[in-house]
């Protein structure tokens, strides 16, 4: 048993929308940065992306929604993670997201935003900068 | 963040959060791991293992759901290992098979874990046999595992199961291929997804044919994995092959193999790496007269054997 650890990344789409060409654009960017990405589909429910996060074993958690639903689901993401023990686990999100609701999304403990216009390289290096490494 | 003893108590608990923690520590071959392989280790009841192997995009993740269905409707705990390639060049990867998971995602009893190859090219990740280990621990009744999309030859599985399930599909070949050694010598059951495309019962009919020919009986199943089409035939087929396994001796051998091999595999591992380390420091100084020819690698090679073969016997008895 010798090996390195590689950053797990679980890029979920809550929500009804069925767009994911900007998820699945993010997971293969993430996996051309070295990282393991689990992609889980379209139409998650928060309660559903929390369980795949902590059956396996994520460090960061990449949300992405185009419905407009964020301010709901985003949020209900942090809480279920932090009521089940994944509370250092890193959620992230993109999307379509209006900014004048990106500083609550912070407060409520999602991470960062990234909206149309993010750079693949960014989203990387925040990921690198800020994925605790359990 | 849960430290070690307490990862141990909240495992031996049945803490689902606690076993995918372990899994990574096992996955990444952390020191600890070791330790906390005999801190939960336990005599008593193993858990059926079941593989499931074929080409990319056969509907290997959707046979696996299903199957994994049936088992948890009759009331086993059941575990999934599914294992994506890892990128050669980058050790990224794109875990995938959970998106065929819907329909079971979320079922009490249930635990999924999506795997990279890293590294590995007989088609299972090699932290397959440990993580295994953990998963009869924790007290799962089935685990199945489900295999990268294989070609011909990547078989490590039949080494790391009890059964073996190939999954195939309509039009990949002709009776020729049904001929070949590798991949269809290792099918427990056959199954021939995508039954209802065109092709299928050829397919099915040139199976059995170079089956026939094999020394053990292989049942050739046909399914539509999407619709749960001929699923019940492949569990109770998977039951049957278990209970012959179970009464004549089989199911013994290939555990105590299994075991066998990964012991040995883990012992070479500790090995190869100190011997690794130890041909580096010997090799100071000495590059030159390699690289321009001068000795060659293979008499090199068995010198340097022979000699960490000798200190090895003397830094035993020291350690004694």
């Amino acid at each position: 048993m010798s090996g390195r650890s590689f950053i797990r990344v679980l890029v979920a789409k809550p929500g009804l929308d069925g767009h994911d060409r900007g998820a699945k654009i993010v997971a293969r960017a993430l996996r051309d940065a070295g990282m393991e990405v689990i992609y889980t589909g379209l139409r998650q429910t928060p309660e559903q992306i929390v369980e795949a996060a902590l059956q396996e074993d994520v460090d960061v958690v990449a949300l992405s929604c185009l419905s407009g639903a964020h301010n709901y689901s985003f949020p209900r993401v942090v809480e279920l993670l932090r009521q089940q023990g994944g509370a250092d686990i890193l959620v992230l999100g993109g999307g379509v997201i209006p900014e004048e609701d990106i500083p609550a999304l912070k407060q409520s403990g999602v991470k960062e935003i990234f909206t149309p216009g993010t750079t693949i390289q960014a989203i990387v290096e925040f990921i690198r900068a800020h994925a605790i490494q359990r | 963040m849960l430290y070690k003893d307490d990862l141990v108590q909240s495992f031996l608990r049945g803490d689902m959060r606690a076993l995918a923690r372990a899994v990574s520590m096992v996955e990444a071959g952390d020191i600890q791991a070791e330790q906390f392989l005999a801190a939960v280790a336990r005599e008593g009841k193993r858990a059926r293992l079941i593989g499931i192997t074929g080409p990319p995009g056969a509907g290997k993740s959707t046979l696996t759901a299903k199957l994994a269905e049936s088992l948890l409707d009759r009331g086993e705990r059941v575990a999934l290992l599914l294992t994506d390639p890892s990128s050669p060049f980058t050790g990224g990867a794109i875990l995938g098979d959970r998106i065929r998971m819907h329909a079971i995602a979320g079922r009490s009893g249930l635990y999924i874990r999506s795997l990279g190859s890293r590294g590995s090219l007989g088609g299972l990740s090699r932290a397959v046999p440990p993580i295994v280990q953990l998963l009869e621990n924790f007290g799962f009744d089935a685990i199945i595992l489900e295999t990268v999309g294989t070609g011909q030859a990547e078989t490590d599985v039949v080494e790391t199961v009890d059964s073996v399930v190939v999954v195939t599909v309509p039009g990949l070949g002709d009776d020729v291929q049904a001929m070949k050694a590798g991949i269809i010598e290792i099918a427990d059951v056959f199954v021939v997804n995508k039954a209802d495309r065109e092709g299928a019962e050829r397919t099915a009919r040139q199976l059995e044919e170079a089956l026939k020919l094999g020394p053990k009986a292989v049942p050739v199943l046909a399914t539509i994995a999407t619709t749960g089409v001929g699923i019940a035939a492949v569990v109770s087929s998977l039951d049957a092959h278990y209970q012959t396994m179970l009464a004549d001796g089989e199911l013994a051998k290939r555990r105590d193999r299994r075991l066998r091999k990964a012991l040995h595999a883990y012992a070479a591992s500790i090995v190869s790496v100190r011997l690794a380390e130890w041909v580096e420091e010997q090799l100071t100084g000495h590059w030159a007269d390699i690289d321009s020819g001068r000795i060659d690698i293979y008499t090199c090679g068995r010198r340097l054997a022979e000699k960490f073969q000798k200190r090895g016997v003397t830094s035993n008895v020291r350690e004694d």
